[in-house]
């Protein structure tokens, strides 16, 4: 069952056809990857799938519903969560605060002016907050600032704060850019405890081959903005066509 | 239609301060990417200048004047000037006369410097510093450095006036086919419209035809880069502000005829300029220019009596309210880049 | 205790000592003496301590925590005035209802300047409620002169007649809390010592501890926790199913409310108003302080406001004799040289000081007093430290 279904998506920026006939689905429960050389689209395809760009032309159904053009917080209510090339936290606030937010905003949604209570007697979200710092390792920093952490750190506490909402859908941007070898190698071991445990679909945009091969179920190549060919790592491998794409000419 | 040239000629002189000011602002938030809210007080620091000229220049001592004697029968205490004592009765009259002008060169060292001094001293530590710590400590500044003119100067306005061969009015009507004396227009305004036109042309040549020009261009569009090139655009940067400052400088010396400068002058204009700022777009060169004159000339529509019968008060508000529906309507302003400061 | 941490409640209940008993500590120097001058217990001063408390302390809620700065908050200031004292006009001259009118008509007012000015963050929200707040002036000075008496404002008149007021024609009404007067003090002589009580600067200390206390339950609830999420990352805030703006609007209205309730104190104490309570520099003032103090603690605000205003007084005050006084011990030409270096930042030179203090604190303890007080607590703990380690390791040598 397509959770994610991408269907005809064009968009044109003045000269440039940035994205041609996109069609992709995201199986629920797979690790789905999207990658590709750079210019390929990935990005601008990223931004249309959260809402950021409205194509030209085509439709995206996350569970039977358009994404299009929605406001990033709808995004998230609808069951989205979104991890970013820079992972993307609450620097000023320390770790439990940070675990402490999508937990009170999936409870009370968009906006609840709770401003009488206290946050120190709100022990159910203080504990599911727990539990999800526990299950990622990152109890014993929960007074830490999170400015101050490391950048693997920052990384597990983003991608525990979107766990945390039970998200139906992860989107993962780019999630071992930037980082060093010991780093990639956790995140990616986070990733595959994340799909054990949880059986969570993932849907990743990623450059690092290593990452891919490791994670992903399914491939899907784009190139110069359309995909080319999507089909499981193993046969994706060796294909000849994606060769080309990536380094611009057939090699024998 | 007279009545109309008239209130854009009305508008002209305040419409080029605030372009000035507007121009200057912009180059320091457009290069340095710093908000300035210390500019005003660079404009009235330049109004001074002219004050401070014309008390040196009109500097007199006593002189017993044996041949006068006063009420009491003793010889004249005569006030003398200096100036006249070194170059004779005629012209040094003239130079106290033209001490506004003559201010000019006084102004543009002096302000290069304390714009110098004020980057190299304060404003680079602020650089990477959040906006809101930029507004604050140049808000300060701009307090201080008023406190510190109310102190030497005083809390009056101090009347600077202009050469007496400009204290006159054009009759300007004549050149466009009207009767005599229908449109009048004083000839220090004119000559400031020029003088500012003139300023705006400099800095808009120096900008696009010279490479240090080109190499600011080039880090008001991406800083980082030019960085990168190996180039050093901090020294640059120190040169615009001393520039930028030297230009609301000049543009409050010119000003000092046509309204007498006080000690609240810095923040009365700040705040115009900033919207002026963000009307014409933050970063938008010819934006700011064109929003200065276009809101000066609105400001003095909207003074007219007509208009003030119809809506009290309308010449008070009038630019804070193009602001704000400019800013909730078109927040890059009129020509301001795309991405710019957007949400 | 009423719902606060066991810090939080010590805070609270410092506080509270402080301003019931500031009559006493306020006014350490006996009547007649040398530093008498520096004496700030009178009714007139104290009660601006706790008036600028109270919209300092709103004012943090807003910057402090969201970060967001207004410069226009002297509007709602003066609307809370002008509302208190056409209340007091019109209906009674009981300061409850002008008070409570202030709060909703500046909350109201604010709740549309906010409106529109967080349709842009950043310098553009700085410049839109700066734009607003000179708009307002404008309005209150020359437009609509009807409402706001214009540039001479408002203030009792003896052909006033509220509807509540019980007046005789020609009496001019006095401002009371249910029949006492505000202005009604009791003075308490204690040897060469005076102390006295204000009815006025009680009820203020009333409203003054309810906001703080209020201030300490928004500081610690989940609401202040979105708000300081807004001056962390808006993007991760709206990735995370949140909305900021709303948040920050929410801040905004209460801030306004603050500042209302302040202004409509100011006309309770002292029964007039006038356009210049808007004017854009007395926002400046309200983020000098909010500054000093430091911005984001709960206590900055406070001590801010009180800093200020106390120096306000004692350096306004000092004049050339002083000076000389002071420095009467230096041989003469030392002594005047001393009096005219210092001359400029005393007396009417006070918003200089007060421009230069600002600047530093910015430049070098952005985090104010409260951050100044922690480095030198962080200081003394690490000498105590030092000196115990010293015991400690004496005994091994």
């Amino acid at each position: 069952m397509a959770i994610l279904s991408v269907k005809g998506v064009n968009k044109r920026f003045g000269g440039l056809q940035a994205l041609g006939d996109v069609n992709l689905d995201v199986q629920e429960n797979t690790v789905h990857a999207i990658i590709g050389p750079n210019g390929a689209g990935k990005s601008t395809l990223l931004n249309v799938l959260v809402g950021k760009l409205i194509p030209d032309s085509g439709s995206v159904m996350f569970d039977g519903q358009s994404v299009l053009g929605r406001k990033p917080h709808e995004i998230n209510q609808m069951g989205i969560s979104r991890v970013f090339q820079t992972p993307e936290i609450f620097g000023d606030l320390n770790v439990m605060e940070n675990m402490l937010i999508p937990c009170f905003a999936k409870r009370d949604g968009a906006f609840r002016m709770h401003a009488i209570e206290s946050i120190r007697h709100e022990k159910d979200m203080i504990e599911k907050a727990e539990e999800m710092l526990a299950e990622v390792n990152m109890l014993e920093k929960r007074e830490m600032q999170a400015s101050s952490m490391s950048r693997g750190d920052k990384r597990r506490l983003e991608m525990a704060m979107c766990l945390v909402q039970e998200p139906r859908l992860l989107l993962l941007d780019e999630p071992t850019a930037g980082m060093a070898r010991a780093d990639t190698e956790n995140t990616i071991q986070l990733l595959k405890d994340i799909r054990t445990k949880r059986g969570i679909t993932m849907a990743i945009i990623e450059h690092d081959m290593n990452v891919v091969f490791s994670l992903a179920e399914r491939i899907t190549v784009l190139a110069q903005g359309t995909p080319l060919v999507e089909d499981t790592p193993d046969n994706i491998k060796g294909h000849p066509k994606v060769r080309e794409a990536y380094l611009g000419e057939a090699q024998v | 239609m007279d009545q109309i040239i008239v209130q854009i000629l009305n508008g002209l002189d305040k419409g080029s301060a605030y372009a000035l000011i507007a121009l200057g602002l912009t180059i320091i938030f457009g290069t340095l990417g710093v908000v300035n809210f210390a500019h005003g007080a660079l404009f009235m620091m330049g109004a001074f200048c002219a004050v401070v000229t014309s008390k040196i220049l009109s500097a007199s001592h006593k002189v017993v004047d044996p041949t006068r004697t006063d009420f009491l029968g003793n010889p004249m205490q005569v006030d003398t000037f200096y100036v006249q004592d070194f170059f004779g009765m005629a012209a040094g009259q003239a130079i106290m006369d033209w001490a506004v002008p003559i201010a000019i060169l006084f102004a543009i060292p002096v302000m290069i410097l304390v714009g110098f001094a004020m980057e190299r001293g304060l404003i680079k530590h602020f650089y990477k510093r959040p906006h809101a710590d930029q507004i604050l400590v140049t808000f300060g500044l701009a307090l201080v450095i008023g406190e510190l003119i109310k102190y030497f100067f005083g809390a009056n306005p101090i009347q600077t006036p202009a050469p007496p061969a400009f204290t006159g009015s054009l009759d300007f009507g004549v050149f466009l086919g009207y009767e005599a004396n229908t449109i009048m227009y004083p000839y220090w305004r004119l000559i400031y419209f020029f003088f500012s036109a003139i300023i705006i042309a400099a800095v808009f040549a120096f900008l696009q035809f010279t490479t240090f020009g080109m190499v600011v261009r080039a880090g008001m569009a991406d800083r980082e880069t030019v960085g990168l090139l190996g180039i050093d655009i901090d020294k640059r940067f120190t040169f615009m502000f001393g520039l930028a400052a030297a230009v609301a400088g000049l543009a409050g010396v010119m000003y000092a005829p046509i309204v007498a400068p006080n000690y609240s002058m810095g923040l009365d204009f700040l705040v115009l300029s900033f919207v002026v700022v963000v009307v014409g777009g933050m970063g938008s060169l010819p934006g700011a220019v064109a929003a200065g004159f276009l809101l000066g000339i609105l400001e003095s529509f909207a003074s007219m009596p007509v208009m003030v019968d119809l809506l009290p008060g309308i010449n008070q508000i009038i630019i804070y309210l193009v602001a704000i529906v400019i800013l909730l309507t078109r927040p890059r302003g009129l020509m301001g880049r795309k991405g710019v400061m957007e949400d | 205790m009423l719902g606060l941490t066991k810090k939080d409640s010590t805070l609270l209940l410092v506080v509270f000592g402080l301003v019931m008993l500031a009559p006493f500590i306020l006014n350490p120097f006996p009547e007649g003496s040398a530093m008498a001058q520096f004496n700030a217990g009178y009714p007139d001063l104290m009660q601006r301590f706790l008036i600028f408390g109270i919209f300092a302390i709103g004012f943090n809620l807003l910057f402090g925590l969201t970060g967001y700065l207004s410069f226009g908050h002297a509007a709602f200031l003066g609307v809370g005035s002008y509302a208190a004292i056409w209340s007091m006009k019109l209906v009674t001259l009981n300061v409850i209802p002008g008070i409570l009118l202030a709060i909703a008509i500046a909350g109201a007012f604010s709740l549309l300047v906010g409106f529109v000015s967080l349709r842009r963050s950043g310098i553009y929200f700085s410049i839109l409620t700066l734009a607003f707040a000179q708009m307002s002036y404008a309005l209150a000075y020359s437009v609509l002169t009807p409402i706001t008496g214009g540039e001479t404002g408002l203030q009792i008149k003896n052909t006033d007649n509220p509807l509540f007021g019980a007046l005789n024609p020609g009496e001019i009404g006095r401002a009371n809390l249910f029949g006492l007067e505000m202005n009604s003090s009791f003075e308490l002589n204690v040897g060469n010592w005076l102390f006295t009580f204000n009815l006025g600067y009680y009820i203020a200390a009333v409203f003054m501890l309810i906001a703080f206390y209020m201030s300490i339950r928004i500081f610690r609830s989940p609401f202040g926790m979105m708000l300081r999420a807004v001056k962390s990352n808006q993007q991760r805030m709206n990735y995370t199913g949140l909305t900021p703006k709303r948040y920050t609007l929410s801040a905004f209205v209460i801030s306004g409310m603050y500042a209302g309730l302040a202004g409509g104190l100011m006309v309770a104490m002292d029964t007039q108003v006038g356009p210049e309570r808007m004017f854009w520099t007395a926002s400046g003032e309200v983020v000098i302080m909010t500054i000093l103090g430091g911005a984001g603690t709960l206590m900055g605000p406070v001590l801010g406001a009180g800093f200020i205003k106390y120096l306000e007084n004692i350096v306004s005050k000092i004049n050339k004799d002083i000076l000389h006084e002071w420095f009467a011990f230096l041989p003469d030409g030392l002594e005047d040289v001393l009096v005219t270096m210092v001359y400029p930042f005393v007396g009417k030179g006070w918003h200089l000081t007060m421009g230069i203090l600002f600047m530093l604190v910015v430049i070098f303890l952005p985090g104010g007093l409260v951050e100044g007080g922690q480095r030198m607590a962080k200081l003394f703990r690490r000498n105590k430290a030092a000196d115990a380690q010293d015991a400690a390791s004496k005994p091994a040598e």
